[in-house]
């Protein structure tokens, strides 16, 4: 009797939600009115005290758009999108004006504490200071820059940057305080003509983070952004533009979540990185937004362009995610390989369960010389969804000694999803090498078999050899993420055994 | 005012219209195929050409590279058929049962159709047609425009059937010549129908004279019963100018297997498009396809291998050695369906570029709607390897000769595949000859 019970209580466990986040914050809010016209792109622009250059920009990016049409080349499903029927700006209404942490609605804080997300700067140094030499990495300090729905609404650890040179800010002070960085490298890797969200973006983005390193510097920090959707039926718009200077390092982390909501709801963010001579970029993500219910009601739709440029010489760009959550994901991390012997890199894990799509991957775009990309993508996909990896690499004419290496593998659990690969490898030039590798297969019962007899359950044992299959990716995020991811791929599959 | 969007037709769509208009009296077939023809023409009509934003012609615009439609071609004259009996000189000499067809039309009187082997049926398409006793549309390729182009114009061609059981020991060999100087357009459609057991090796020649631009759309389609064995070797060695677009259909049952090499050297523009579905447990399908490029040459080759039953394994191999400025595309999907467990699939893509005006785009794709299964592909693009050259020509072999040698080696293996010892042995001689003109 008890194994009967214990079987029920699995399987009602299957059938609630395992989304720890699904939480709403209840707090005022203002908003720009319902729908999208030239007003609400000025109404954003002037809630930002935009000067006239960013309201003409995003104006003409809006005009664009109205002459784009959505993309349906991706392999996912779903109803048309009421761009009319959104909320394009959504802000937790300031009670005064904000000067500290400490005046920051409280409740704004407590989303971010429930989410384990420390914004309070003391927080990191009340501990155990590690001593000098034996640097505990989990306590390492991290400089956060929270966004809430439209608004960021704290950036820690900014005087501490400011030593070392960094900007970390978000961008919409940028505009106003650094506009010279900003007018020069904002929409210079993604332009505002690029595609259809990247164009809706560049007319109604909000906020989002802003930093640049200066030559030579080497962050001292781990630099993060953590997006929340709070408000209901609001698209978030979020931009985020890094820029390392000539020889510079920066390591940059980027977490997103969302409440449980029964309607779907539009995320379209542009990320650009500028790597110019020498310099390096490491962008780290761990994507949960909400994935929907079990019947596949609700959930994020994740329609995000994010592109490096590796302008400078011997420049990296390395791009890792971690994508579970959203209902459906349109999102290709990107490397232009423009200086010679520039690298980029993608390490993707995309996990997907219940109904939801992804449409995920990257493209590495050789120009320079003897530019070099790697490329490893995991696909796990149970339960009733689609998982599908789309590649592009290709060499132009003038980069010789171009390299790729391409490896991306899916795993399937259960026979009601499904697992695609769709790369693109488009050679102009004898002299570039590349390879590509893909399999697809479950994971193998005798291995199973194997974990099983030890004493692991079922679960358990799906659990350790997925983690192996994703061991790759897992490395290459900074420790703190590692251990997250590690912990959300086990809760994403909870459930999509037997 | 009223802003009716409308698509601008290109030149070879309003020629292509009103080929037909006027044509579709004149073609073959009953009533039914009437009615079919015209449906796949207004399907046709709707999309019109295929471009790069059609995902299966992504990098062959056709739009781009059909620049006008060419009259349908006349019916060959005596000096025309005398040229149709030296036609597919490739495998002069060997015992293949010949099946000739000039201009687009199945000359009997070319053909060897005496003796036939038992079991096996020989007649004309537009014989079939007229008798309404052949299906017109082609169901795998779904709504690609070429082949709705095929369905609305094709006049003739064979159908072969190979009763039950029956294996033919001598090889049948479709030999398809274009004879005129003349640009002309021909649209062939032939069938083959092999019985549960039966036994057949198929072999497929294109060619025709390099100063006519000329086009054609040809397809095959093939029925491989449950149990039986197809080998199907095609040669698109067509003139120099010409375009030719071929659409290919199987449908492999329970426990048959299908070997199929493919072998691209001539033409203009080529692409070669073929569906393979799988339909019966256990079904096996090996693909090995090949395309030597040079000059100002495009080739695709598209390949859609679909698994709907369980236990089914499929093997493809598709090598380019691209040239000159030539274009070499390949794309691959392997299509795992619903409840098709235990699929074993592989794909392997490989391109030789020996120019750096060279271009190859690759495609595999994988689609899989099932768990229980084993699926890959991998693809490779690269230059001849300089140390394995070196290695040769340390030894004394001059560098062109070492080239030679590399490239053997490297489509040696689409080549290998073919049973057949005599036919391998003249496909090794054709591709010698093809090392011979890059010197």
């Amino acid at each position: 009797m008890a194994a009967v019970q214990e079987t029920i209580e699995q399987v009602r466990g299957i059938d609630v939600d395992q989304y720890r986040y699904g939480f709403e914050t209840l707090i005022d809010s203002e908003k720009a009115p319902k729908g999208l016209s030239e007003e609400t792109v000025k109404f954003i622009s002037q809630k930002k005290n935009e000067p006239d250059w960013m309201l003409q920009w995003r104006l003409e990016a809006y005009r664009r758009w109205l002459t784009m049409q959505e993309p349906t080349w991706a392999r996912v499903d779903y109803p048309r999108i009421d761009f009319q029927d959104l909320y394009y700006y959504a802000a937790p209404k300031p009670k005064k004006t904000v000067s500290s942490l400490d005046e920051i609605d409280p409740e704004i804080l407590k989303t971010y504490e429930k989410l384990g997300i420390p914004l309070r700067e003391v927080a990191m140094l009340e501990g155990v200071e590690p001593k000098p030499g034996e640097e505990d990495p989990a306590r390492r300090k991290i400089a956060v820059d929270a966004v809430f729905d439209s608004v960021s609404v704290a950036t820690t650890f900014k005087a501490e940057l400011k030593k070392a040179g960094v900007i970390f800010m978000p961008i919409s002070e940028a505009i106003r305080e650094h506009p010279e960085l900003v007018q020069k490298y904002l929409g210079s890797v993604v332009p505002t003509s690029d595609n259809f969200y990247a164009t809706l973006n560049s007319a109604v983005f909000s906020d989002g983070s802003f930093v640049y390193v200066p030559p030579g510097v080497r962050c001292p920090m781990e630099l993060s952004t953590y997006f929340r959707i709070n408000e209901r039926n609001t698209g978030q718009f979020e931009r985020t533009l890094i820029i390392a200077d000539k020889g510079s390092y920066v390591s940059y982390l980027e977490g997103c979540t969302a409440p449980q909501r029964d309607e779907n709801q539009l995320h379209a963010a542009v990320v650009e990185l500028v790597a110019l001579d020498d310099a390096e970029i490491k962008y780290s993500t761990v994507q949960n937004w909400y994935p929907g219910n079990s019947e596949g009601k609700g959930g994020i739709y994740n329609f995000v362009t994010k592109r490096g440029d590796c302008r400078g010489a011997n420049s990296k760009i390395s791009w890792t995610q971690v994508e579970t959550g959203s209902a459906i994901t349109w999102k290709y991390p990107s490397c232009i390989l423009r200086g010679d012997n520039s690298r980029g890199e993608f390490y993707s894990i995309a996990i997907s369960n219940g109904f939801q799509q992804v449409d995920s991957g990257t493209k590495m775009i050789h120009l320079g010389k003897n530019t070099s990309s790697r490329i490893i993508s995991k696909g796990i996909a149970a339960g009733k969804s689609q998982n599908t990896y789309r590649g592009l690499v290709t060499a132009h004419r003038k980069a010789t000694g171009a390299r790729n290496f391409t490896a991306c593998d899916s795993l399937l659990i259960g026979d009601k999803c499904g697992a695609h690969t769709v790369p693109y490898i488009e050679a102009k030039n004898s002299s570039a090498t590349f390879e590509h590798e893909a399999t697809t297969s479950k994971i193998s019962e005798d291995v199973l078999f194997y974990c099983i007899q030890r004493g692991l359950s079922q679960e358990e044992a799906v659990g350790l050899v997925v983690n192996g299959f994703v061991k790759d990716v897992l490395q290459q995020l900074p420790m703190e993420f590692a251990v997250e991811a590690q912990k959300l791929i086990s809760i994403s599959l909870e459930g999509s055994v037997g | 005012m009223n802003a009716e969007i409308r698509p601008v037709k290109t030149a070879a769509e309003i020629g292509l219209a009103d080929l037909f208009a006027s044509a579709r009296d004149s073609l073959p077939g009953g009533r039914n195929a009437e009615a079919i023809r015209r449906d796949a023409f207004d399907r046709f009509a709707v999309q019109g050409l295929p471009h790069s934003r059609i995902e299966a012609w992504k990098y062959t615009d056709l739009r781009r590279l059909l620049r006008d439609a060419k009259p349908l071609v006349q019916r060959p004259d005596a000096p025309a058929r005398s040229v149709g009996r030296e036609a597919g000189a490739v495998f002069a000499g060997l015992a293949l049962r010949r099946l000739v067809i000039v201009d687009g039309a199945f000359a009997p009187e070319l053909s060897d159709l005496t003796g036939l082997d038992a079991g096996v049926a020989v007649r004309a398409t537009a014989e079939a047609l007229g008798a309404d006793e052949m299906v017109l549309p082609l169901e795998m390729a779904g709504t690609d425009a070429v082949a709705a182009l095929n369905t609305a114009f094709a006049a003739d061609g064979v159908v072969i059937t190979v009763a039950p059981g029956a294996v033919v020991e001598r090889p049948i060999h479709l030999v398809f010549v274009t004879t005129g100087t003349a640009p002309a357009a021909m649209f062939t459609r032939s069938r083959l129908e092999l019985g549960s057991g039966a036994a057949l090796t198929l072999v497929e020649t294109y060619e025709g004279p390099d100063q006519s631009d000329y086009q054609v759309n040809a397809a095959l389609q093939v029925d491989v019963g449950n149990e039986a064995r197809l080998d199907h070797l095609k040669i698109t060695g067509e003139g120099a100018a010409a375009l030719h677009i071929a659409t290919f259909e199987a449908s492999i049952g329970a426990g048959a297997s299908y070997r199929d090499i493919g072998i691209t050297t001539g033409g203009a523009v080529v692409r070669n498009q073929l569906f393979l579905r799988l339909t019966g447990e256990g079904a096996v399908a090996n693909v090995y396809q090949a395309s030597l490029l040079s000059g100002r040459q495009h080739a695709d080759t598209t390949l859609v291998v679909d698994h709907a039953a369980v236990g089914s394994q499929s093997r493809e191999v598709f090598k380019a050695v691209v040239d000159d400025e030539a274009r070499a595309v390949f794309q691959g999907r392997i299509t795992v369906q619903p409840g098709a467990q235990q699929t074993d699939a592989r794909m392997m893509a490989r391109a030789l570029l020996l120019s750096d005006e060279a271009v190859a785009n690759c495609k595999p794709e994988l689609e899989i709607f099932a768990d229980d299964v084993q699926c890959g592909h991998g693809t490779t693009t690269g230059a001849l390897d300089e140390q394995l050259k070196f290695y040769l020509m340390a030894r004394g072999i001059p560098e062109k000769q070492a080239e030679a040698l590399l490239i053997q080696a490297f489509v040696g293996e689409v080549i290998d595949a073919v049973a057949h010892d005599e036919l391998r042995e003249a496909l090794t001689q054709a591709m010698l000859d093809w090392l011979k003109e890059r010197d």
